[in-house]
């Protein structure tokens, strides 16, 4: 199924598209502020230790399944907002693709949109280690 | 009056541009930014000094010693120690407690025995004490704070009915800012048997400080916080204990006589606990450092960096749905904060890119963060170097970045 991968391709390309009208770092977090609106949040059962990702500083929760068609189906949240902009975007990204293809996913859109300093591991967001969560779900899907 | 337009000068770091906007500098209590004199006393000794402290017949090494020895001198004064050899030099004000986890407390904390800390330690003073505890079967007591971030007194007096061999605690807290009673909590403690150590990372910086005066058996302090390098910091501790106390880490430095067949011997105070080549670039710097903030007037340093403090609770006050943690009548100028309904990780995202750099976060006190019940705060810390411009910069920032998040 990696002819999904020109999908993933797609799906980063816009995302740049989308950040290049962007004149300033104020009007990137504007919107990434707009995006961590949107993201529907877990329920507050949903925020269980089990779906926990720690960051430093803020956390991230994230839950994973498999829909009938074999992709797989994330869900995300986060305490801090600018953090929610973010998940919402990898989300986008990975969101309905096969595990093959978000288990070896290269997320280029991150530094090319100027935001790869948030995947730094020295960043106290969560961000990389839910990223790394959700290729592990990609691993752990394949191969069943 | 402290000028603060002629002490920035001095700084070259505050020349620089942060994302294309001049930096605002506020995260001292993290570290503190280094003055020319300290740059150049780092780069002299490397160009003109360098050789191995102690034992060197060569006038090199004995030009080095003199300087080293000369900074620990500038520390004991800085202090008022009452001897020279009280002065420790450690890598830090982590590695001086652990010094003394490792050393006073390994001999003297037996199973079931009490090591009392308080509620608002930094980690570095109470993981230590942790692992001393565990490894011996020891017990650890935290005395607990009020809403403001003072010590409760009545339970300050009941963690003490509980006779502690050792107890913890800071002078002034990174977080709140509250300036504890340290005179006075450290005569009480040692009163029902105990010895007192003292985290003075956030008070030597702001304060004057006289051990003597105090009376704490160990007092400890970063060097990088008080305008020095980092990877340089001093244990103090008093003379007759320090004596008492064995070596915690062997190798150079430290022996009189190594022998296979006879063992080995130590060295007296204080290279009994300044095992292999030391930070000596650091310790010069250090000194200098010192005399530095002596130059400019520690008072004045203090004075200012409030009269910045209250500035900055007038202004930020006025911003909707703030709240300050740590309001004790009794604190720096530092300045810690949240705001309902926004995480203190946006805000300090969005003052970044405005050049205003603060700290966000849990600061190394998760238990504090705890009793307030907070993921972490907003933390403004102010230095010498600081200006009103920059305060009110701070407030207006914050101000923007809350009306984003909302």
């Amino acid at each position: 199924m990696s002819d999904s991968t020109p999908l993933l391709q797609q799906r980063q390309e816009e995302i740049v598209e989308e950040f290049a009208y962007f004149e300033d770092w104020m009007e990137k977090y504007e919107y990434l502020i707009e995006l961590g609106k949107e993201l529907k949040p877990f329920d507050e059962a949903d925020r269980t230790d089990d779906n926990i990702i720690r960051g430093c500083q803020s956390r991230v929760w994230l839950a994973a399944q498999r829909s009938p068609d074999g992709t797989l189906l994330f869900g995300a949240d986060s305490d801090a907002i600018i953090t929610r902009g973010l998940v919402a975007l990898v989300i986008r990204a990975l969101n309905n693709l096969p595990p093959e293809v978000i288990a070896g996913a290269d997320l280029w859109f991150v530094q090319r949109i100027g935001l790869d300093t948030h995947l730094s591991p020295t960043r106290a967001n969560g961000l990389l280690s839910m990223v790394q969560q959700m290729k592990h779900y990609g691993i752990a899907f394949q191969a069943r | 009056m402290l000028n603060p337009a002629h002490i920035r000068s001095q700084f070259p770091i505050l020349s620089r541009e942060m994302n294309g906007r001049p930096l605002v500098y506020l995260d001292h209590a993290a570290s503190a930014q280094k003055p020319v004199a300290v740059i150049e006393a780092q780069r002299e000794y490397l160009m003109h000094l360098h050789a191995n402290v102690h034992r060197g017949v060569h006038s090199l090494s004995q030009q080095a010693t003199d300087a080293f020895e000369k900074a620990r001198e500038t520390v004991r004064g800085h202090l008022n120690a009452a001897f020279t050899e009280e002065i420790i030099w450690t890598a830090g004000a982590t590695d001086a407690i652990n010094l003394v986890a490792q050393s006073w407390g390994r001999t003297h904390i037996k199973a079931g025995d009490v090591i009392v800390v308080t509620r608002m330690e930094h980690h570095a003073n109470i993981v230590p004490w942790q692992m001393l505890a565990e490894e011996k079967g020891a017990r650890l007591e935290v005395v607990e704070i009020h809403e403001t971030g003072d010590l409760i007194e009545a339970d300050f007096q009941l963690k003490l009915k509980m006779k502690p061999k050792l107890v913890a605690l800071l002078h002034v807290s990174n977080t709140l800012g509250t300036i504890n009673d340290i005179k006075r909590w450290t005569r009480e403690a040692q009163e029902v048997g105990a010895k007192v150590l003292v985290d003075g990372c956030q008070s030597v910086p702001h304060m004057e400080v006289d051990v003597q005066d105090i009376a704490s058996d160990f007092y400890v302090f970063s060097g990088h916080k008080t305008y020095g390098p980092t990877g340089i910091g001093v244990l103090h501790g008093k003379k007759e204990l320090l004596e008492s106390m064995p070596p915690w880490r062997g190798g150079g430095e430290m022996i009189d006589t190594v022998s296979f067949e006879k063992g080995t011997t130590y060295a007296g105070l204080p290279h009994k606990f300044e095992a292999g080549t030391p930070h000596i670039s650091g310790a010069i710097a250090l000194g200098v450092a010192l005399d530095w903030m002596r130059g400019v007037g520690i008072k004045a340093i203090g004075d200012h960096e409030n009269t910045l403090g209250a500035q900055a609770r007038q202004l930020l006050g006025k911003v909707d749905g703030l709240r300050f943690i740590g309001t004790s009548e009794a604190k720096t100028g530092v300045v810690s904060f949240v705001v309902d309904g926004v995480h203190p990780y946006d805000i300090g995202t969005l003052l970044d890119p405005m050049g205003i750099a603060v700290r966000t976060g849990h600061h190394c006190t998760q238990p504090l963060m705890d009793f307030y019940d907070i993921p972490g705060t907003v933390r403004a810390s102010f230095g010498a170097y600081n200006t009103l411009q920059e305060v009110d910069a701070l407030a207006a920032g914050v101000e923007r970045a809350v009306r984003m998040l909302r």
